[in-house]
């Protein structure tokens, strides 16, 4: 393979950058882009449908469009930016060649076709079948088809990402050990190249099927191995944008993490058990005994919960740290008070941080304990819950970083960055309160994907309170902010490549000085300032699932017997 | 800095911080609580799947249903003409899941027992008992066994859940409990 | 400032390296690891539950 040695070093932060490493960075970040607003567009006009009063689609477009709702969102706009992110997180932060840019662009045109061919089938209206695909529902071959190209397409991409690794290592472009921002994106690629081997299992013989090769599926065996894809990769998610905040700390705080090891001993417990937790979408399946349950759900004795508690500690925890350091001491949050609110870097990295714990994950834990789930299951509290990960976690993650890594890139001014400062604050808040109102009307029993609550050509019928319409108006109300904000995200991502001013080349801006100078903050062990801010934080947070976790058995307790 | 490699050669012996050792015991005691509550609800708690499941081919499920459904039924529904079916206290009671209906409707007794057999005839379906808000899943080929005793007297609709073809939102069932 | 801690930070360049950081070092190890835990745990044992579900008499 050639060697190409072609780098530029970046102005801002001093990073020397393999060319076609940042080509391939930023082709894959703006087609992520792209497909969150194709997506984003679904999730509105199916949130629009939801409220009650409005109910904009017919039944077969709605169901047609939550099913490219959740495919262009959780699939392609999600993992074409995590492409993006290893390429950055190796060949970038690694100071190194990126391995066969070639086959780069082999992945993308992979993923880019299959995201399009099923994509296509989708809109045709015989394949809406939702992304979950649940045999004996059969879509159209070509649905299987594009997943499977899209799939493969992502697994070479991680294949790349390894593969520099090595090359690093080999050529020493550093020595040590990898940064710590690597080896999350290790992780996450880890478990992608889990998540894609199962989905080839699962996939490969339903396309057959589908085309007639094949007699039947059974239809729990799927379940299993198509949620050993369709899970893990939300902990794909999680890995990335865990490791995201970390960079965002670094970037934007020069923050050191409090303690090297700790931080990798969380990402370890996420390789070992992040992805049995697939099992938590088998709680009410037929045949699955209690001990399967319960180990696979639990991540192992909530070891993966343990790591997501650790990163929740040292994440902020990491930025008072280099605050402090900078001498915003005063009281316990001074350091939080005095950080870049107005920078959308910032506000989107802190707003996901807090709302990725308090919304995704709690609700998330809770309703993957084995009996609770009963109570929840296929409810709208199930999107709830994911929009509260995936969505005001992750995206609103990749948002921030795109934030920075744009400009950075691509060396322009961020096309409106008076709207740049409050989209965060729309989007999150936004999608926060969507996913509390799904929740909500969830515990009231209102099923998720479901066209009409009020049962109106239905023989029989079932009335909901009136809170439960209350909040799928509300929902809606959400949704549009949160809406507003995305597409001001997009707007501002698209302008900024077409229209952005170039910048200038010196002086640097003060927070990105800091990059280049190296870390502010020394190591965080013995004698190092305490984090006492973060630790009030932690510790709210933890009162707060306590006593969430346990409203919910009471809940449970109070319905009808089951044994 | 995290986008650096770590400073130190060996950063494993590092000592770690006295707040994070704290937070890791805590987190780590909540996170056995959480763990043992499940195993803990068998046996203290009224709420658990039973696991009983049988494979099952649709037709024969259908005749066991239609059986039981003609044993036991004591009138039909006045808006779906559905039968209505009042199985004795503790016997096996069959329900049918299919496009787009719950099959038949039952009468149960306030604090009774009853095994509960659920499976679909086509796709999978969604067994959401409302508005006690029970779920479970209904798959084609299996018959689960679900042990349930109302502990209230009312009118219970079942709503699917589970998205199955474009009459998903009209399938509703009915439980009346005395 | 990068250089002050490499010297201070700990390790003088002869301690061997601690056998958990070279497991955390070692990414094929980890990918290793990363696939056997969860098809064993929960595909495997997932699939043999499944194919031992008995057949309705
Ligand atoms: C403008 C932003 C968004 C809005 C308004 C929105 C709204 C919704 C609504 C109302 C549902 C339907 C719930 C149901 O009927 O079952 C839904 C489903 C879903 N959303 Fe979003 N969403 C947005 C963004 C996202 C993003 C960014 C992601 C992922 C990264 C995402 C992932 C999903 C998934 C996976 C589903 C489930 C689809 C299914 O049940 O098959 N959404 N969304
Ligand atoms: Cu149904
Ligand atoms: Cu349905």
């Amino acid at each position: 393979m050639a060697i190409n040695r072609q780098f530029r070093t970046c102005p801002d932060t001093g990073f020397k950058i393999h060319l076609p490493a940042d080509k391939l960075i930023k082709w894959n970040a703006v087609t992520a882009v792209v497909f969150l607003l194709i997506g984003g567009i679904f999730g509105l006009a199916v949130a629009l449908t939801r409220w009650p009063e409005v109910h904009l689609l017919d039944a077969d477009l709605f169901y047609l469009a939550l099913t490219a709702h959740g495919l262009d969102v959780l699939l392609v706009w999600i993992i074409f930016f995590e492409v993006a992110i290893l390429y950055f997180a190796s060949s970038v932060l690694l100071q190194c060649r990126l391995a066969t840019p070639w086959l780069g662009w082999v992945a993308y045109i992979l993923m880019l076709v299959g995201a399009l061919i099923t994509n296509v089938a989708v809109l045709r209206g015989d394949s809406s079948v939702m992304f979950t695909s649940y045999v004996p529902m059969k879509a159209a071959p070509d649905f299987y088809l594009g997943i499977i190209l899209f799939a493969v397409g992502a697994l070479l991409a991680c294949f790349i990402f390894l593969g520099t690794l090595v090359i690093a290592k080999n050529e020493k472009t550093y020595e040590g050990s990898i940064p710590l921002v690597t080896f999350g994106a290790l992780t996450a690629a880890i478990i992608a190249i889990f998540t894609i081997a199962a989905g080839a299992i699962i996939l490969i013989p339903t396309l057959l099927w589908s085309v007639g090769y094949v007699g039947s599926i059974d239809t729990v065996m799927y379940k299993v191995v198509w949620w050993a894809m369709g899970h893990s990769s939300q902990q794909i998610n999680v890995a990335a944008h865990i490791s995201v905040w970390y960079a965002l700390a670094a970037i934007l705080f020069g923050a050191k993490p409090l303690s090297e090891k700790v931080s990798r001993t969380a990402f370890l417990l996420y390789i070992l058990f992040l992805q049995i937790a697939s099992a938590h979408h088998l709680l009410v399946e037929p045949g699955l005994s209690s001990e399967y349950k319960i180990f696979n759900t639990s991540y192992a004795l909530y070891l993966a919960v343990l790591g997501s508690m650790i990163h929740g500690l040292t994440v902020p925890g990491a930025v008072e740290h280099a605050q402090r350091k900078k001498g915003l001491n005063k009281g316990m949050f001074e350091w939080l008070r005095k950080a870049p609110w107005g920078n959308p870097a910032f506000s989107g990295f802190a707003l996901s941080v807090v709302m990725f714990g308090f919304l995704g994950g709690i609700s998330g834990v809770m309703m993957g304990a084995e009996q609770l789930n009963i109570i929840i299951h296929n409810t709208l509290y199930v999107p709830g819950h994911f929009h509260g990960t995936v969505v005001v976690g992750t995206t609103l993650a990749f948002m921030a970083l795109a934030y920075w890594l744009v400009p950075v890139l691509w060396q322009r001014e961020l096309f409106l960055p008076g709207l740049a400062k409050w989209q965060p604050y729309l989007f999150g808040i936004g999608m926060g309160l969507a996913s509390l109102f799904m929740m909500g009307a969830g515990t009231l029993g209102v099923p998720r994907r479901h066209w009409d609550i009020s049962f109106a050509d239905a023989t029989l019928s079932h009335e909901f309170p009136a809170a439960a319409y209350l909040m799928m108006g509300m929902n809606g109300v959400a949704a549009l902010i949160g809406g507003i904000g995305g597409a001001i995200f997009v707007l501002n991502m698209v302008g900024t490549l077409l229209l952005g001013k170039k910048k200038q080349p010196a002086p640097a801006k003060a927070e990105e000085e800091t990059v280049a100078q190296g870390p502010i903050a020394v190591s965080g062990s013995a004698g190092a300032v305490s984090v006492p801010g973060t630790f009030t934080l932690a510790l709210i947070f933890l009162v707060t699932f306590i006593l969430y976790y346990f409203v919910n058995w009471n809940y449970l307790a109070g319905v009808w017997g089951l044994s | 800095m995290a986008i650096f490699p770590p400073p130190q050669r060996v950063w494993w012996r590092e000592r770690v911080e006295k707040t994070e050792v704290l937070w890791v015991t805590l987190a780590l005691t909540w996170a056995l609580v959480m763990f043992f509550m499940m195993p803990y609800w068998h046996f203290a708690g009224d709420q658990n799947l039973s696991n009983e499941a049988y494979r099952v081919n649709p037709e024969a499920y259908a005749a066991k249903a239609e059986a039981f459904a003609a044993e036991h039924k004591v009138r039909e529904d006045a808006t779906s003409g559905m039968p209505v079916v009042h199985p004795p206290a503790g016997s096996d009671v069959y329900m049918i899941a299919r496009l787009w209906e719950w099959w038949p409707i039952l009468e149960l007794e306030k604090g009774q027992t009853y095994r509960l057999h659920l499976s679909s005839m086509d796709w999978q379906h969604g067994f959401s008992l409302l508005p006690e808000n029970i779920n479970i899943q209904v798959h084609p080929n299996y018959d689960m066994v679900v042990t349930v005793t109302p502990t209230y007297a009312g009118e219970f609709s079942i709503v699917c859940n589970e998205f199955c073809g474009i009459g998903h939102h009209t399938m509703v069932g009915k439980i009346f409990v005395k | 400032m990068a250089e002050e801690e490499i010297k201070t930070g700990g390790g003088d360049a002869g301690e061997p390296i601690p056998f958990m950081q070279q497991v955390l070092d070692n990414p094929f190890l980890l990918l290793f690891l990363g696939i056997t835990v969860p098809t064993v745990t929960y595909i495997i044992w997932g699939v043999m539950e499944v194919a031992s579900i008995p057949v309705a008499q």
